[in-house]
C-alpha cells in the first residue's frame, strides 16, 4: 500500500513538473497559505516541501496539532485522576507541559500513565484490571468518530473518558475573525475533512472570502492544492476545493456524524494559546462515562503559556519557531518549555527536527 | 526534585547527558591505550602484546519478552555480542547477570535461559559465569545483562572514527524490522503484522565483511537506528554523510506501519544489521560479497562521506528534496492521529 501510494503521489517528475507550473502561475505576487492539520506539517518537513516551492509562495501551520491546543488545565486534570486511577492516553500526549508536571515527570513520580494507540485499546486494557480506567482524548474530528462509536457502543463499567476534543471548523473561523490576517488561503485538513465533509467549509470561505483547498497528504497532494489556491485568487474566487477527491465527499461520513452527535454536544472551551473558542469542544452527553463528572477534579488555577513562551503565536501561524526567542535554545524536544515542541505534529518539534541544523 | 525519567533511557540526547555526567566522575577511564569509557564506542578494548581484548556490557530489559522472531534470551546474547562484533572482533565468551521477581513461571525462566544457550551454541560463544538474583515483585519482570568478551588481532580493532571523505556506506539489510515486531505485539498498540525481529549474532557477516576489505567503522543500529549511527559518524568524525533514501532498504510492512503510526524508520531499532562504512573503491565489490551471505542479502550502498555539512546527516528524499536527518531525542513514541 504503501509503496503504490509512493509511486503515484510522490513521483519525481510529476513533482518537479509541478513546482514549475506553480512557478509560472505564482510569478510576481506573494502567496501565504495556511494548513491546519500536523500531519499535513509532517509531509510539508519530510519532503522538505518549503524548500523546493519557489520563494514567493510560503506555507504556514496553524492550530492543527491537537496535542499542542490541549489546555494545561486538562493535563492538570489528567495528572490528578493518574494517582488514583489509570490514565491511558495517545503517546504524544505524555511529555505535553502541564502547570507543574506532564504526565510523563507524574509517571515518573508514581502516576500511573499508560500509552494506548486508540480508544479500542484503552477498552481491552479497562477490561483486564479491577483499576478506574480514564481514556484522556484530545484531538479533532477524526479521532472524536472514533471515540463516539465505543462511547456508543457501551464502555466497560471501570472506564471513564476525559474528553478535550476539539473542532476544526470553529477555529479555522476564529483565525479569520481576529482580524490581521496574513494569508490568502486555507489548506483544508485531509482526515478532518473525510469525516465532516468539504461542505463543512463553505460557510467560511463564503463569510470571510477565503479560498480553502481541502488536501490529502502526500507531497503531490499538498502541492496542487497550493497550485488550485493561486487559481482561485487570480480569478478573484473563494470557495472550496476538494483536491483529496479520492478520500473526502461533499457530506463527508454520515455514519460517524451521527455517532458524533449522539455521543457528544457542542461547547465553548479553551484551546492553549487561543483561549475559549466559541462552539469548538465536544463534551459528552452521558454524564456517566463523563470523567470531569464523575471524579469532579477541581484545578484551581492553570497556566498555557509560560512567561517568554511563544506557542500562542506560533499556533495561530503569527510567527514561526525561529522567531520565537526560546526556540532550539531554552526549549528543545529533550525539555520542551512550550506545548509545539512536544508532538511530532506540533510545529516547533518539526521544525527543530527538520530545520534547525540547517542554520 | 530532578528525576530520572523513561527519556533518560531511550539513547537519545538525554542518555548522552545521564552519560557524559556519570563519565565525568570516573579518573582511570581506559587501560592503557585501549578505547575506554570516554571514546563512547561500542566496546571497550585491554591491549595486550599481540592480541586486543574486546568487551561489551549491555542490560536488557523488553517489553513483551517474547515476541515475533525471538525473547529477551536471544537478545540478551546478541546485544553484547553484536557490540564486540562491530569492533572487528570475534566473540568468545559472555557472562551473564540475571534480575527476576518473584512470581515469575519457571517455565518462561527455563525458556529463556534454553534461548540464551541455543543463540551461544550457534555462535561457538561459551557462558563462562553469572550471576542470578530474585527480586521482590514489582514490574521488572525480568532483567538480563550480559558481558561478552572478544578477541581481535592488534591493529585490527575497527573503532568508529576511521571514517574519510569519499567513504561509501552500506547497510546489511532492512532497517527497523525488530522496533515493528516489538511493538505490534505491545499492550495498546496491537496489529497485525507477518512481521518479525531480526534479532541474531552479526559476526559471521562481520567476517565475511572483514576478509574484503579494510572497514573504517562499523556499527549495528540497534536504539536510535540509522540515524543515531550516522549522526554520531558525522559528528564523531566531523564529515558529512549524504543518504538516499529510495536507496534505505525498508520492508513495505515497516513502512505501512511507520505511516499509520507517526514514527520514523530511519530512528527504529535493527537487531540483526550492521551499517559498514568501507572506502568508495571497496564499496561494489564488498556490497556483492556480504550479499552472498545471509544476513547480507538485502544489503544496499544508501549514501556517501562529503566534506560539505561537516557533522550533520543529510537525506536526499524520494522526491528529490533534500533535508537534515537529525539524531533521535527519544524513544520513538507513536502520535495521536
Amino acid at each position: 500500500m504503501a509503496d503504490i501510494l509512493a509511486k503515484k503521489f510522490r513521483d519525481k517528475e510529476k513533482i518537479a513538473s509541478l513546482v514549475k507550473y506553480i512557478k509560472k502561475i505564482s510569478e510576481g505576487k506573494k502567496y501565504t497559505f495556511m494548513h491546519v492539520c500536523g500531519t499535513h506539517e509532517q509531509t510539508i518537513a519530510r519532503f522538505n516541501l518549503r524548500a523546493i516551492l519557489p520563494s514567493n509562495v510560503k506555507l504556514i501551520a496553524g492550530p492543527g496539532c491537537p496535542v499542542c491546543i490541549t489546555p494545561a488545565k486538562d493535563i492538570d486534570t489528567a495528572i490528578k485522576l493518574a494517582e488514583k486511577n489509570k490514565v491511558l492516553t495517545y503517546g504524544d500526549m505524555l511529555r505535553v507541559p502541564g502547570t507543574r508536571d506532564s504526565l510523563f515527570t507524574a509517571k515518573a513520580k508514581g502516576a500511573d500513565v499508560g500509552i494506548v494507540y486508540s480508544i479500542k485499546d484503552a477498552k481491552k486494557i479497562a477490561e483486564k484490571t479491577d483499576k478506574n480506567v480514564v481514556f484522556f482524548s484530545p484531538g479533532f474530528e477524526t479521532t472524536a468518530c472514533t471515540v463516539a462509536t465505543e462511547v456508543l457502543k457501551g464502555l466497560p463499567e471501570n472506564m471513564f473518558i476525559l474528553s478535550s476534543l476539539r473542532l476544526i471548523p470553529p477555529i479555522m473561523e476564529l483565525l479569520l475573525g481576529i482580524g490581521d490576517v496574513r494569508f490568502e488561503g486555507y489548506i483544508a485538513p485531509g482526515h478532518v475533512s473525510a469525516v465532516i465533509g468539504y461542505g463543512a467549509y463553505e460557510y467560511i470561505a463564503k463569510a470571510y472570502h477565503m479560498p480553502i483547498v481541502v488536501a490529502g497528504f502526500e507531497p503531490l497532494d499538498i502541492l496542487l492544492a497550493v497550485a488550485l489556491l493561486i487559481r482561485q485568487i487570480k480569478k478573484g474566487d473563494a470557495k472550496v476545493e476538494n483536491e483529496y477527491s479520492r478520500v473526502v465527499t461533499k457530506e463527508g461520513n454520515t455514519k460517524a456524524k451521527r455517532a458524533m452527535e449522539e455521543a457528544f454536544y457542542v461547547a465553548s472551551d479553551i484551546w492553549r494559546g487561543i483561549g475559549r473558542v466559541p462552539f469548538s469542544a465536544l463534551k459528552l452527553r452521558n454524564e456517566e462515562v463523563d470523567a470531569e463528572k464523575v471524579f469532579k477534579i477541581k484545578i484551581e488555577k492553570s497556566i498555557d503559556i509560560k512567561p517568554n513562551c511563544s506557542c500562542h503565536l506560533v499556533i495561530i501561524g503569527k510567527i514561526s519557531p525561529f522567531e520565537c526567542k526560546m526556540f532550539a535554545k531554552a526549549c528543545t524536544p529533550e525539555n520542551p518549555y512550550g506545548a509545539c515542541m512536544v508532538s511530532s505534529e506540533g510545529t516547533c518539534y518539526i521544525a527543530y527536527m527538520n530545520y534547525a541544523n540547517e542554520k | 526534585m530532578r528525576t530520572i525519567t523513561l527519556s533518560h533511557g531511550s539513547g537519545g540526547k538525554l542518555t548522552t547527558e545521564l552519560i557524559e555526567s556519570i563519565v565525568k566522575l570516573f579518573k582511570i577511564k581506559s587501560v592503557g591505550s585501549g578505547i575506554g569509557l570516554d571514546d563512547f564506542d561500542d566496546s571497550a578494548t585491554i591491549p595486550l602484546s599481540d592480541f586486543e581484548i574486546v568487551l561489551s556490557t549491555d542490560s536488557h530489559v523488553v517489553k513483551p519478552i517474547f515476541f515475533p522472531g525471538g525473547d529477551i534470551g536471544k537478545l540478551a546474547v546478541c546485544g553484547s555480542a553484536n557490540d564486540v562484533a562491530v569492533m572487528g572482533a570475534k566473540p568468545l565468551a559472555i557472562l551473564s547477570a540475571v534480575v527476576v521477581e518473584e512470581g515469575f513461571s519457571m517455565e518462561k525462566f527455563e525458556k529463556i535461559m534454553a534461548s540464551m544457550s541455543e543463540e551461544c551454541s550457534n555462535n561457538e560463544i561459551a557462558l563462562i559465569g553469572g550471576d542470578t538474583k530474585v527480586v521482590e515483585r514489582g514490574s521488572l519482570e525480568i532483567s538480563i545483562t550480559t558481558t561478552c568478551i572478544g578477541i581481535a588481532k592488534k591493529g585490527s580493532v575497527v573503532s568508529d572514527r576511521g571514517i574519510k571523505i569519499g567513504d561509501k556506506i552500506i547497510v546489511s539489510g532492512y532497517i527497523g524490522d525488530h522496533a515493528i515486531a516489538l511493538l505490534s505485539v505491545r499492550e495498546g498498540f496491537e496489529f497485525d503484522t507477518e512481521l518479525k525481529s531480526d534479532v541474531t549474532c552479526v559476526y559471521p557477516l562481520v567476517e565475511v565483511g572483514m576478509n574484503i576489505c579494510r572497514i573504517n567503522a562499523m556499527k549495528d543500529p540497534t536504539r536510535g537506528g540509522l540515524s543515531a549511527v550516522l549522526n554520531e559518524w558525522a559528528s564523531k568524525n566531523n564529515v558529512g554523510i549524504i543518504v538516499e533514501e529510495e536507496r534505505v532498504p525498508i520492508r513495505d510492512s515497516v513502512r505501512s506501519a511507520c505511516e499509520m503510526l507517526g514514527l520514523d524508520p530511519f530512528m527504529l531499532a535493527s537487531e540483526g544489521k550492521v551499517v559498514f562504512c568501507v572506502d568508495k573503491e571497496y564499496a561494489e565489490e564488498f556490497l556483492a560479497e556480504i550479499r552472498k551471505h545471509e544476513l547480507g542479502r538485502n544489503a544496499e550502498i544508501i549514501g556517501e562521506v562529503t566534506d560539505k555539512y561537516k557533522g550533520k546527516v543529510v537525506l536526499k528524499t524520494s522526491i528529490g528534496s533534500e533535508k537534515i536527518l537529525n539524531p533521535p531525542i527519544s524513544d520513538p513514541i507513536p502520535r495521536i492521529c
